[in-house]
């Protein structure tokens, strides 16, 4: 493995199955009475975390605990970044006191790239602008694998604002890694430009791809990040690309539901969809604990790989 | 260390020495667990614990030879001490193995940990303390296959299938039919790595 997880796409095929297998046997702490390793004591994982984000983050600090790590938690928010600090001058801060990791996330796509090139230890991307979040790709693949078994030939459907969404462009190249066939449902207006070099296909009718998925996995629309109109009304972009009960009826028996959260119920899913029992969605945030358990100690368990400061 | 079959009979024809084939292992595990049988006072209330990869497959052997002697079926396990080990930076972090503790789990129990080859002792205490966030049992004792001497820690095994006197530049490597198709346990010098 890389010394830095920054894109779904600097895993291979065997990195994402060592980490899943990784997962796989990591879970089984959760259920223990004694839920912490001694695997990484002595080591510091910070969060910094230029943008809100509930699970993510208390989900990556409960796995470092887990792992006996010591977690600084940042936010922006309080910080002197709201003093106009740089993101350089804040890695150089977290680079003298020693982070053997750093986690990030940020509004910008890239700043975890450039962060890496700034400081010694390993850095994990959660979240950079509308570019990627590997490590929720990674635990929405996980959760497939538990419910489906192997990914291979899996058929599966991503729907939504895929245009704002950083998890769609992880998943697509991660579950494209892992063999599964990965369709983009959505607007024309919400596909970015350059959708077409994706290794994924594309499609506006949902309705028409609902008969043929494994795994239907809705995304939020993302209004914060809309600075246009991408479509006419909630209404109508719900009627269309929306998930109720009838569509629900359409995929086959076995398939799942999942959605990365927060949830907009109403808009993109509906609440009774998403409280069903072929929803993931919360075993997707308990999933979300064990992989990225799976990545700090994979990242951070072993020989120090030797970095280098650019 | 990892090495395919085809390596192993090659190393055995040439130079590397046998130390048990076989029916030795087989006389070994025997003798192994008419031992436990008497310690434990007809294995009441035992668990045996491998340690993956090769550990698990002695204790399932184990336990079927006391099922052939007494009638009864103890419960089997595998207990992965990889993120207890204190070697962990000395390598690339490594994928860890299977840990499944029996439906009863350990508590009160007398645990057997079982591995193939007992050296540093560093393996055994990891395994003491992952057992200690499993629960609480009422002993633990320790079955090898071979004992090689050399130990770096305060640690010694309740039952032995063989003592070998070793080298520390030797390399001794234990095959069995489950995971290599063969049951052997060979000696192998430093440059034959």
């Amino acid at each position: 493995m890389k010394r830095h997880l920054i894109s779904a796409a600097d895993l291979s095929r065997d990195d994402a199955l060592l980490i899943l297998d990784t997962a796989d046997e990591l879970a089984k702490i959760s259920e223990r009475s004694i839920k912490k390793l001694p695997t990484l004591r002595g080591r510091t994982v910070v969060n910094l975390f230029f943008e809100d984000s509930t699970r993510t983050r208390i989900s990556f600090e409960a796995a470092a605990k887990r792992l006996s790590a010591d977690v600084i938690n940042f936010s922006a928010k309080g910080s002197s970044v709201s003093k106009g600090e740089s993101l350089k001058d804040t890695a150089l801060t977290l680079e003298a006191m020693g982070a053997d990791a750093v986690v990030i996330r940020h509004g910008a796509s890239g700043a975890p790239h450039r962060l890496a090139t700034w400081v010694r230890g390993s850095v994990v991307n959660a979240g950079d602008g509308t570019h990627e979040h590997p490590t929720q790709a990674l635990l929405d693949a996980f959760t497939m694998r538990r419910r489906l078994g192997s990914l291979d030939g899996r058929k599966i459907t991503i729907v939504g604002d895929v245009l704002h969404s950083r998890v769609a462009r992880s998943n697509v190249l991660l579950l494209s890694t892992l063999g599964a066939e990965v369709t983009l449902v959505a607007p024309p207006t919400l596909f970015p430009v350059s959708v077409d070099s994706w290794p994924c296909q594309i499609s506006y009718d949902l309705d028409a791809v609902l008969p043929k998925s494994d795994v239907v996995m809705m995304l939020r629309v993302q209004r914060e990040r809309m600075n246009a109109a991408f479509f006419p009304t909630e209404r109508e972009y719900s009627r269309r690309y929306g998930l109720d009960r009838d569509r629900v009826a359409r995929m086959p028996d076995e398939a799942i539901v999942m959605h990365p959260g927060p949830m907009n119920r109403g808009m993109e899913i509906a609440a009774e969809v998403a409280d069903s029992p072929r929803s993931t969605i919360v075993e997707q945030v308990a999933n979300g604990v064990t992989t990225r358990m799976a990545v700090l100690y994979l990242l951070l368990g072993g020989a120090d790989l030797g970095g280098e400061i650019q | 260390m990892v090495f395919s079959l085809a390596d192993a009979i090659s190393h055995a024809q040439s130079s590397a020495r046998a130390v048990l084939e076989g029916p030795d292992i087989n006389r070994a595990l025997i003798r192994i667990s008419h031992e436990i049988l008497e310690r434990t006072k007809g294995a009441q209330d035992i668990v045996l614990l491998g340690i993956p990869t090769r550990g698990v497959h002695l204790a399932h052997r184990l336990a079927a030879h006391i099922r052939q002697f007494e009638g009864r079926s103890v419960p089997v396990g595998s207990l992965d001490v990889t993120m207890y080990r204190d070697d962990l930076r000395l390598r690339p972090a490594r994928a860890l193995g299977r840990t499944e503790l029996p439906a009863d789990g350990i508590d009160g129990k007398i645990v057997v940990l079982v591995d193939d080859v007992l050296y540093s002792g560093r393996t055994v205490r990891s395994a003491l303390d992952a057992l200690n966030d499993l629960g609480r049992p009422q002993a633990v004792q320790l079955a090898a296959l071979v004992d090689r001497g050399h130990r770096e820690l305060p640690i010694r095994p309740d039952y032995v299938g063989k003592n070998l006197p070793t080298s520390k530049s030797e390399i001794v490597k234990v095959y069995l039919e489950e995971n290599d198709g063969r049951d052997a346990v060979l000696l192998l010098k430093e440059d034959e790595k």
